[in-house]
């Protein structure tokens, strides 16, 4: 077909425009009454508190709120990097080979997919609470029950469940795009495997490990309701946030933190959206 | 042989990510049937521990449902025709709002659960009525119904279809119900399916807006892990995996249909 | 519906030029005037203008201020598309996917409240009218190209719009098909008999089907004029060119007679320049003796194309010349021969910088 010389706003209809400023009216009078005129009272809200502005700035001054925020960067990093790794070398298998049962597992792999943290929380009690499976057969391998889910090890883990299943799809579609004609190239080249994988493949995969890995950093730093089933005495930011809110009443406190991760986590994902070019998100 | 090896191990890798994801989930649906947990399967298979969480939580389950098919109404009414407005709009304008729109999905939500307490909570009818989690879900739902729609939209030149039905004397009104909502069927139905599933699996922003008499189902997990034994909380966890997973098995079949076309 | 079916509406453009928001000057001020029944082309290359024409007077796009569009006398240049009562056959068709035939083709007539019984007898009529017998009930997407090019005719015409506008609509379609079609448009074009505007960058097409053709380069009309008009007495080297294969020779005029370094060419006329550009079309040279010819020139290469023989002739002008002889000429490269071309055959043009 010839292709047609498609303007932004060239071919438009003229009477239509009304019709279409009102399409959009009842989503954004939504937006306006119930995102933005609130975001716009909470970030005021959050220089309500005794120290005014400077209350924003607390995150990164107050040696314990700083301490928070250093654990939540940790944790989120840590789990992040650990997913990728995971998520590369089981993606790669999946994608590269066909097997009977492959469906059945990439199925395994990626139901938890839209799990909400609470129900990821309790997998992880499942398998590391006091009644957990792996406290279970450690006791009978070595007499000690290996407890860990109400710790950030539980919470770590906790991230790694619900990362998993999202970073997994991705690359897998990674890897579907690659040009497999690269890779010849470079066997024909004499690269061994290993150097294939180093010089022409990772590569390749780059963006995809960026805006999968912001994804999963910015969920991480997020996220709520996982910590909140294991316990409510880990130290990361939106535990930090509710019990500023509801057990020390301090508005101002956690209007200004929840503020500052906002912006945090929006940064990370423009980032991510600025080497993927699709919208993203961060959910859990 | 060296090829067989890198196989096996990779292979056996991936067993062990998939059972570490597995297990968990099969334990809790053994758990929620079972007379007892730690007896495990001999000591009987029982719908007892279901029953209980029926008694308990009917509320949290019924109020799960009703919110997620009232966010998928006002979504559909507010989400579609904004995605055609801002499809046909282009331009940079169109790509601000739409910056905006997504914003909701950058930020954690119990960010904007404070935001929207902050603002609203002095409202205390609404505040206490299941309208405020309502719109809470509204908010976090919306980018994803009119990124579902809008991704149709660019997939099959609308705009020139709607010249087309302008040209034969239709009214914008008729046009949008004879020729562009029936088009973006796709995109409705996959958004629509995503409203769903989000909103009834949504935690963050549900934990912070609801109170003793507006408890949904997450919320209702949330206090059976805190407080109940453990078959009744697996067996709750199991009725949510029954709720949720036929969601996701339709996401993803639907997704592979769309890619496939 | 005021305009009589079976003679559409007579359309006046006047200064209608179309400036984008980005500041493209996709149209320059133009002003034409069409009469009632008459099937007008626009011709051009890509970005010419032809499109936003065409879509200025089907009413998609607003002209420039001080631009005026008119159907019959009156004034439409504010009235939206819905209003103006006119056929419209896109370059993608825009066939809605949600809708068998019929229905996109009665679509228009539902929305002008036509009942059921009527309609459905008018859908008929055209089905049969197009060809397209058989297909009623089938969805968009089970319909080849040219079943689905007849079933966007179909639907503008349904409604026995005043004009019809036609925005490439063989474009998308392989050169048999359009060929063959090219026919049958032009047919029913002419059965129909109602005004009709049509957009094109196919000069074939141009000329079967078009009673005026108006040429258009970068946003302006070149040159308006009837087929034959265009073909053999072209204003410009733009038009020239693009309206057939054309030989362009530039020479210095002695007394009647262009010099060229393969001999003489008298030329008609009585210009008195002292250079001339002009024109000459390759099936107006004659093959002949090189002895006794005033013009010659050495054959560099024959191609058989089907129909004719295409010759590449140098030495006569200071480009090789392009000559379409019949299949009964005989002619080897390398040979010398003598061209023979009427004067009248040969175009001036204006000189252009």
């Amino acid at each position: 077909m010839v292709p047609r010389r498609k303007g932004q706003g060239h071919h438009r209809l003229m009477p239509h425009r009304t019709f279409v400023w009102l399409c959009l009216l009842p989503l954004a009078a939504v937006t306006a009454a119930f995102f933005l005129l609130p975001m716009a009272r909470l970030v005021v809200t959050g220089a309500e508190g005794p120290r005014g502005l400077a209350g924003y700035l607390a995150i990164l001054v107050e040696p314990r709120y700083r301490a928070t925020l250093n654990n939540t960067v940790l944790l989120a990093a840590a789990s992040t990097l650990v997913t990728l790794i995971v998520a590369t070398i089981a993606g790669m298998f999946l994608q590269r080979h066909r097997f009977p049962g492959r469906a059945v597992l990439i199925a395994m792999l990626t139901f938890p997919l839209a799990f909400p943290g609470v129900v990821v929380g309790f997998m992880i009690i499942l398998l590391a609470g006091r009644q957990g499976l792996i406290g279970d057969v450690s006791n009978r391998l070595f007499g000690e029950k290996f407890v860990f889910a109400y710790s950030i090890y539980g919470l770590f883990l906790g991230y790694l469940y619900f990362s998993i299943p999202r970073v997994i799809l991705t690359i897998m579609a990674a890897v579907q795009k690659l040009d497999k004609g690269l890779e010849e190239a470079a066997r024909s080249l004499g690269a061994s495997p290993w150097a294939v994988q180093r010089d022409v493949v990772l590569p390749a995969l780059a963006p995809a490990f960026v805006a999968s890995g912001a994804i999963a950093f910015a969920t991480a730093m997020g996220a709520f309701g996982t910590a909140f089933t294991l316990a409510t005495n880990i130290d990361v930011l939106p535990m930090l946030i509710y019990t500023e809110f509801t057990l020390a009443a301090n508005f101002a406190t956690s209007a200004a933190l929840s503020v500052g991760l906002g912006i945090i986590t929006w940064f990370i994902l423009a980032l991510a959206r600025s080497f993927s070019g699709s919208a993203v998100a961060a959910a859990g | 042989m060296r090829d067989r090896l890198i196989f096996t191990g990779q292979l056996v890798f991936t067993l062990l990510v998939a059972a570490f994801l597995v297990v968990p989930a099969a334990l809790s649906i053994m758990a929620g049937v079972t007379v007892n947990y730690f007896r495990g399967i001999q000591s009987g298979v029982t719908l007892q521990w279901v029953a209980q969480v029926w008694e308990l939580y009917a509320d949290t389950i019924l109020l799960s449902f009703l919110i997620a098919f009232a966010t998928l109404g006002v979504t559909l009414a507010a989400g579609v025709p904004a995605a055609f407005a801002l499809h046909v709009q282009g331009g940079r304008l169109s790509r601000v709002v739409e910056e905006i729109i997504t914003l909701p999905l950058a930020i954690p939500g119990l960010a904007i659960a404070l935001a929207l307490l902050s603002t609203y909570g002095g409202f205390s009818d609404f505040r206490r009525s299941w309208l405020f989690i309502l719109v809470g879900h509204v908010v976090f739902t919306m980018p994803f119904m009119v990124r579902s729609v809008m991704a149709v939209f660019s997939t099959l030149d609308i705009r020139t279809l709607d010249e087309g039905a302008a040209s034969l004397g239709a009214s914008p009104w008729r046009r949008f119900r004879d020729v562009i909502v029936p088009n973006a069927v796709p995109g409705i139905l996959a958004g629509s399916l995503m409203v769903v599933t989000l909103s009834l699996g949504e935690f963050n922003l549900t934990w912070m807006l609801h109170t003793p008499l507006t408890k949904t189902l997450p919320i209702g997990l949330a206090d059976s892990y805190a407080s109940m034994r453990l078959e009744v909380a697996s067996a709750y966890t199991l009725i949510f995996f029954v709720m949720i997973i036929p969601l996701l098995v339709a996401m993803q079949i639907f997704a592979d249909k769309e890619r496939a076309r | 519906m005021n305009a009589a079916a079976g003679h559409g509406a007579s359309v006046r453009i006047e200064n209608c030029g179309k400036t984008f928001a980005d500041g493209t000057h996709a149209l320059e001020p133009a002003s034409l005037d069409i009469a009632r029944g008459e099937t007008l082309v626009l011709l051009g290359p890509s970005g010419c203008g032809k499109t936003t024409m065409l879509r200025i007077i089907a009413g998609l796009e607003l002209p420039d201020a001080g631009g005026k569009v008119l159907f019959d006398g009156k004034d439409m240049t504010s009235v939206p598309i819905e209003r103006r009562n006119v056929g419209m056959v896109f370059q993608s068709y825009a066939l809605f996917p949600n809708m068998s035939v019929v229905e996109n083709i009665g679509y228009g007539l539902k929305i002008r409240g036509v009942p059921r019984q009527e309609r459905a007898a008018r859908v008929a009529e055209l089905v049969a009218l197009t060809n397209i017998t058989g297909l009623e009930n089938r969805r968009i997407d089970q319909l080849s190209g040219g079943q689905r090019q007849r079933v966007a005719l179909a639907r503008a015409v349904a409604i026995r719009p005043g004009i019809l506008l036609l925005d490439e609509p063989l474009t998308a379609l392989d050169a048999a098909l359009r060929e063959r079609l090219r026919g049958e448009l032009n047919r029913l074009l002419r059965t129909l008999g109602i005004t009709a505007i049509y957009v094109t960058h196919d000069q074939a097409e141009a000329m079967e089907l078009g009673d005026r053709v108006v040429v258009m380069c970068k946003g302006a009309i070149a040159q308006i004029g009837s087929p034959r008009e265009i073909y053999f007495t072209p204003r410009t080297r733009f038009v020239a060119e693009f309206v057939g294969a054309a030989n362009i020779i530039e020479g210095p005029l002695d007394k009647g007679y262009l010099v060229l370094p393969g001999g003489r060419q008298p030329i008609g006329g009585d210009a008195t320049q002292p250079t001339a550009v002009a024109m000459i079309r390759p099936e107006t040279i004659a093959i002949v003796d090189a002895a006794g010819a005033s013009l010659s020139g050495m054959i560099d290469s024959v191609s058989f194309i089907g129909d004719r023989q295409r010759m590449v002739v140098s030495g006569a002008s200071d480009k090789p010349i392009t000559v379409d002889a019949p299949n009964t000429v005989e002619a080897e490269p390398g040979e010398r021969v003598g061209l023979l071309i009427a004067p009248d055959s040969v175009r001036l043009l204006p000189q252009e910088n």
